[in-house]
């Protein structure tokens, strides 16, 4: 009873920030509305007993994502900004495929019986073991390859943004 | 109340979540917009994939939040790069409007 009603005061504030992000004409606002959505995902995650991942993405997603967001919105604004963010003029094409694709989505959900289930009981003793067994065996590999990606990504970000000196 | 929150309640939020992504990508001008709304989609997508696992794995066995852990690996590193490019862009071309960006026409 009491998941429920955290359940959906924060798949709506979720979703509603979501709406926000994407309607609003003021893009620090867009930014801000992002962090509120990341914050009401993280909850979700405690309900569903991923801690870890919910800390994850505090950290990563507010933390990080969001503040770099923030940045770039403000080193590149221009202008008004209550109209830093518009629509383009085909927006309606955009809401008619969004809105068909959710349909389908949603169909495809409400007809599936199989996902019609309640929680099972979990022991609550905390994802993160169970998750580092499982990327230091198993995914040994692609933890390293992603190791390798976020320093790449790093330095090539650095090169983008700074811009490289003509060597002589 | 007998309504109880099940799995397909989670993918709900999740479809809202990445249909409003999808509309954002579509309809927004702002390139900095845009990547927010790419940032959307990947939050339901992972949303999506911890549901899953919660409701149809086991405790012991975590491959879905291992994924969604990765798939927020790939999301900083995304945003890091497509982040620097806007700034790049912008500072040759002083704007951030799509629109704007048309180099690659014929």
């Amino acid at each position: 009873m009491g998941t429920t009603i955290v359940f959906f005061i924060f798949a709506i504030m979720a979703v509603a920030a979501a709406w926000g992000v994407v309607t609003s004409k003021n893009i620090v606002h867009s930014a801000f509305f992002l962090a509120l959505t990341f914050a009401g995902v993280a909850v979700l995650y405690v309900l569903l007993n991923a801690d870890f991942l919910a800390a994850v993405q505090l950290l990563v997603y507010m933390g990080a994502v969001n503040i770099m967001v923030i940045f770039a919105v403000m080193l590149t604004l221009r202008g008004d900004v209550k109209e830093s963010s518009l629509e383009t003029k085909k927006w309606g094409l955009g809401a008619l495929g969004a809105a068909l694709v959710f349909i389908m989505i949603a169909l495809v959900i409400l007809t599936n019986a199989d996902w019609r289930i309640p929680a099972q009981a979990w022991s609550g003793q905390g994802s993160a073991l169970a998750i580092s067994e499982l990327m230091l065996k198993s995914y040994m590999v692609p933890f390293e390859a992603a190791a390798i990606l976020l320093t790449l990504a790093l330095v090539g970000a650095v090169i983008l943004a700074k811009g490289v000196k003509e060597s002589k | 109340m007998s309504f109880s929150v099940g799995l397909s309640t989670y993918l709900l939020v999740g479809a809202m979540l990445f249909s409003l992504g999808l509309y954002g990508i579509f309809a927004k001008k702002n390139v900095i917009a845009v990547l927010m709304s790419i940032e959307l989609m990947l939050n339901a997508v992972n949303l999506n994939f911890v549901a899953f696992n919660r409701f149809l794995g086991n405790e012991s066995v975590l491959h879905g939040f291992v994924t969604a852990v990765f798939i927020i690996v790939l999301a900083a590193a995304e945003v890091a790069v497509g982040l620097a490019l806007v700034i790049s862009i912008y500072r040759t071309r002083k704007s951030t409007s799509v629109d704007d960006f048309n180099w690659l026409k014929w």
